[in-house]
């Protein structure tokens, strides 16, 4: 026996190993102060990191050009409702999205569904408008913007309950048909070879100005979809049912849930959604459509979506957070000259740090005392203290 | 420390090891235990007492927060599986880590590096050598996928000791073999000791600790207790010091009152999308007051015959018969949905085997997961929570539930607290039949005792209660009639007061065509008296079949 262990010391002392220097485990559960708290470091880092890229790259003031973030964003009367406006467009395709994404159906098609509805809404204005009064052709309008909608959104449904397709594949590939299908409609309704169909084809139907503001009754609309949204996922049976369905089918199965009617169910709601977003950005904002009339909102939606965790109320704040870097991003290009690259890239740092800051509200880091500089370690406890 | 100790050198030794998992978890906490030379040492705790991660710790797969392991006396730092074999440890895990498609020695040379030619011939013969030399039952050139679970379990053993493992660790290996595997995979561990190899052994099964072990060591909460020699201790002394107090072990069983019929299955099939027939003409009867034991090697069919009386498969054929006991009418549920089954008014509750994947939502709360069943009552569109929070409460006021509040998610729970929210959901509903899928698997014993508690009471209210197990003892216990399946086919069913576990065990494996008798298959029209002496009759009939498929 000492021969062997004589041995395998003897073999062990060649590859002795130091400790590793930090380990990383999975929280529990974190505090709102301490997620609060990660967010803000995690958007001040980013400020910083693009502040520096500033000076390197372009000799500006990092924080003069902050300041025209807000005058982009907020600066005048015009502003703020631009802005609003903006946010309530990507907030109401966000909720949208929400029921099908609690469900686990991962619908990539919001684009496609508020496109085709733009293109219903904008069709029925063009062909019906001016033979109708006013007060038929909006209903008009809208309910086949739903019916658009819902198509788009339910054709992926149903063959992901009949045939277990793969739904974000199905509803990608739905994006493309609507855009083809605007294409379509701009050269059958204006014969300039325009890539716009414009408020000069489309004068009627246009929907009303609350107390003289354009967007008013979009934004009204929008805010009581979120509370509708928020009410329907949390305390009607259909969000319970949502929820089950998302959580584990096999659940949902073994107390009798028909999954299939489910997932159909959800998907009509959620193209509807998309349709009526469609038929407030033609009615009520545009007022004209072209093919990238939604402008990559389908997508920026489902980051909203995630970044809310789903909470609708949280949503307004992530849609408003995103709106914000656009409108400001393009203010500065324009008054420092830089082109549109460089907004995108500021708004591209604020983002990578918000994401990826998730990963130290799921993970904790614990940091091995031991391989510490002796004058570091006093620190490393109070810390760890302090954390606790 | 007792004689033995000073004639053997330790092996392994363990100091002040401490291991948190997140700020509130402590896995280990200031551990310290020695493992010598030629000894089998047993790991004893009840679940969450930190067995596994502790062992994991020595094989490299966790990183230990403080204390230090010593190998022969020299202090190690194990940051590795690969540093665990260079200090010639090995560990078998319970979940086989084994390529399919391999062979039994592809597998066991697959990963090793050193500076020798790739020689699979040479390698097969080693494999051969250390086979014989242990006494393993092992063919080295058979493939992983048509192996048995038991073959498998050697050929990771056989890995380790390829390596040059001389301290083995086995997770609780005997959870996934039947009694006669476990004898032979003992015979095998106690040759290793005598060739001085170190042996610990983690399980919670305190017969096999007695059987098996030259020590044991008790974990409780996290931290080491003690070690003790086991030819010097009992089950009550060690469940004691595992349990921190006294508790009874035995299982009240009363004898049935009111026995009926409550559900008739006739010659049903089943075959999966992939052609495999997994349930072939199953016939039996569960009784209401009367528990029903379901005994058989894991993947046997049980899974598919539980899901498929609660609505959950689609059959081939035959029939599944209800007899109501309000209305005396019979109805048939095959090939009903969970709701028509409802609907029908039969009040059947299940607790499936995968507690949170099927019978509960991890992420959700306890008021949430009551709702699972009752959430449709009503034509409001909306949920009513306010009965199911009540029932929350009742239920873990009455089970005694350790949560901090209703509000939870149930994932956050202990199995034994998960289970507990299920198997009281189920209850809740005064079922008439109460099916129950392993419903102790990964309890603790208190925990365990209370399931099987729950389980009598069922049965002394008149339910008929259907009991998938895996511990022979309990199955022997527990159940009035243990009915053993293998391989998708009955292959007896036996009386649980006369029946013994070596029975059971040869039931469990006799899988070869065993068509179910005339006898058998009249055993619904018997009368009581009869029924109950379907025992010894068949189970050696399983015997003598077995016998004669060996020589």
């Amino acid at each position: 026996m000492t021969a062997t262990g004589h041995e395998r010391n003897q073999s062990a002392k060649a590859h002795v190993k130091r400790e590793p220097l930090f380990h990383v485990s999975k929280r529990d559960r974190i505090p709102l102060w301490k997620s609060i708290t990660i967010r803000a470091v995690a958007i001040l880092a980013a400020l910083l990191l693009s502040g520096i890229l500033t000076i390197f790259l372009t000799g500006e003031n990092p924080l003069a050009v902050y300041k025209y973030y807000f005058v982009g964003a907020f600066g005048s009367s015009f502003k703020v409702w631009n802005t609003l406006q903006g946010t309530a467009i990507l907030l109401g395709i966000a909720l949208a999205l929400t029921p099908a994404y609690k469900m686990r159906f991962w619908n990539t098609g919001a684009e496609g569904q508020v496109l085709i509805g733009c293109l219903a809404t904008a069709f029925i204005m063009w062909k019906v408008g001016g033979t109708v009064p006013d007060g038929l052709l909006i209903p008009l309008m809208l309910l086949s913007a739903l019916a658009a909608g819902i198509l788009w959104g339910v054709l992926p449904a149903i063959c992901k309950a009949q045939w277990g397709t793969n739904e974000t594949l199905f509803t990608l590939m739905m994006n493309y048909v609507a855009i083809q299908l605007v294409e379509c409609f701009l050269k059958v309704a204006d014969k300039t070879g325009s890539n716009t169909v414009g408020p000069n084809l489309l004068k009627n139907g246009w929907l009303p100005k609350l107390g003289g503001q354009d967007y008013l009754l979009n934004i009204l609309v929008v805010a009581v979809l979120t509370v509708i949204v928020y009410v329907y996922l949390k305390y009607s049976k259909h969000g319970y049912e949502i929820s089950v369905v998302g959580e584990s089918e096999n659940t949902a199965r073994y107390i009798g849930i028909n999954v299939k009617k489910v997932i159909i169910r959800t998907m009509v709601l959620s193209g509807a959604l998309c349709g009526l977003m469609g038929f407030l950005l033609v009615a009520g904002t545009s007022h004209s459509i072209d093919s990238n009339l939604v402008d990559g909102r389908g997508f920026t939606a489902i980051m909203v979506a995630w970044m809310a965790k789903f909470n609708p109320f949280f949503m307004v704040l992530a849609s408003l957070l995103l709106v914000f870097l656009d409108k400001g991003a393009s203010e500065v290009s324009t008054r420092f000259g830089l082109n549109q690259d460089y907004s995108e890239i500021v708004t591209g740092i604020i983002l990578f740090f918000l994401i990826g800051c998730e990963f130290f509200m799921n993970y904790q880091i614990h940091i091995n005392k031991s391989r510490l500089p002796a004058r570091w370690r006093k620190e490393a406890v109070a810390d760890k203290k302090e954390v606790q | 420390m007792n004689e033995t100790v000073s004639e053997k050198k330790v092996a392994l030794e363990l100091r002040h090891i401490t291991k948190r998992f997140g700020s509130e978890v402590i896995a280990n906490r200031d551990v310290s235990l020695q493992v010598l030379h030629g000894e089998i040492l047993a790991i004893l705790g009840e679940n969450g007492s930190g067995k596994t991660t502790l062992m994991n710790m020595i094989a490299g797969i966790y990183f230990p927060d403080e204390g230090e392991i010593f190998v022969d006396g020299e202090k190690v730092t194990i940051a590795s599986p690969a540093d665990a074999f260079r200090y010639r440890i090995g560990m078998i895990h319970q979940h086989f880590k084994l390529v399919d498609v391999f062979t039994s020695t592809e597998n066991i040379v697959l990963g090793i590096r050193d500076d020798q030619r790739f020689n699979l011939k040479e390698a097969a013969a080693r494999v051969a050598e250390i086979s014989a030399r242990y006494g393993f039952e092992l063919d080295p050139n058979k493939k992983i996928y048509n192996m048995s679970v038991s073959e498998k379990q050697t050929v990771e053993i056989v890995k380790v000791l390829y390596r040059g493992a001389d301290i083995l660790i086995l997770d609780e290996p005997t959870a996934v073999l039947t009694p006669q595997e476990t004898e032979k995979l003992f015979a095998v561990l106690r040759r290793m000791r005598d060739d001085g190899k170190s042996i610990i052994i983690i399980t919670h099964k305190m017969h096999e600790v007695l059987s098996i072990s030259d020590r044991v060591a008790i974990l409780r909460r996290g931290e080491y207790v003690d070690t003790v020699v086991t030819k010097d201790t009992d089950e009550t002394a060690l469940t004691e010091m595992m349990v921190g107090h006294k508790i009874s072990l035995n299982i009240e069983r009363s004898d049935p009152v009111n026995v009926c019929d409550r559900l008739t299955v006739k010659d049903i099939r089943m075959t999966t999308r992939e052609g495999v027939e997994v349930l072939k003409d199953i016939n039996f009867v569960a009784r209401a007051g009367e528990i029903l034991g379901i005994a058989g090697i894991a993947g046997s069919g049980q899974r598919e015959l539980l899901e498929s009386i609660a609505g959950l498969r689609h059959l081939d054929s035959g029939e599944i018969l209800y007899d109501n006991p309000k209305t005396g009418e019979t109805v048939n549920l095959c090939d009903r949905t969970p709701i028509q089954i409802r609907d029908m008014g039969v009040r059947l509750s299940f607790v499936p085997e995968d507690r949170l994947g099927m019978g509960l939502v991890g992420n959700m709360d306890i008021t949430d997961n009551m709702m699972l069943r009752s959430y449709r009552k009503g034509h409001s569109m909306f949920l009513n929570r306010k009965s199911p929070k009540e029932l929350a409460e009742h239920i873990i006021e009455s089970l005694e539930v350790v949560t901090p509040s209703v509000s939870t998610p149930v994932r956050r729970l202990s199995g034994g607290n998960v289970q507990k929210v299920l198997v009281g959901r189920e209850i809740s509903s005064t079922p008439a039949v109460l099916m129950a899928a392993y419903p102790v698997r990964g309890l603790d014993i208190n925990s365990s005792y209370t399931i099987y508690n729950l389980l009598n009471q069922q049965k002394k209210n008149g339910v008929a209660v259907i009991f998938v197990g895996e511990d022979l003892d309990v199955l022997l216990e527990l159940c009035d009639r243990i009915m053993v399946i293998g391989s998708g086919k009955i292959t007896g069913v036996v009386d649980a007061r006369c029946a013994t576990k070596e029975q059971l065990g040869l039931l469990m494996t006799s899988d070869t065509a065993h068509k179910p008798t005339a006898e058998e298959e009249s055993a619904s029209t018997r009368t009581e008296e009869e029924k109950s002496i379907v025992t010894a009759t068949e189970a050696g009939k399983g015997e003598q079949q077995h016998d004669s498929n060996r020589t």
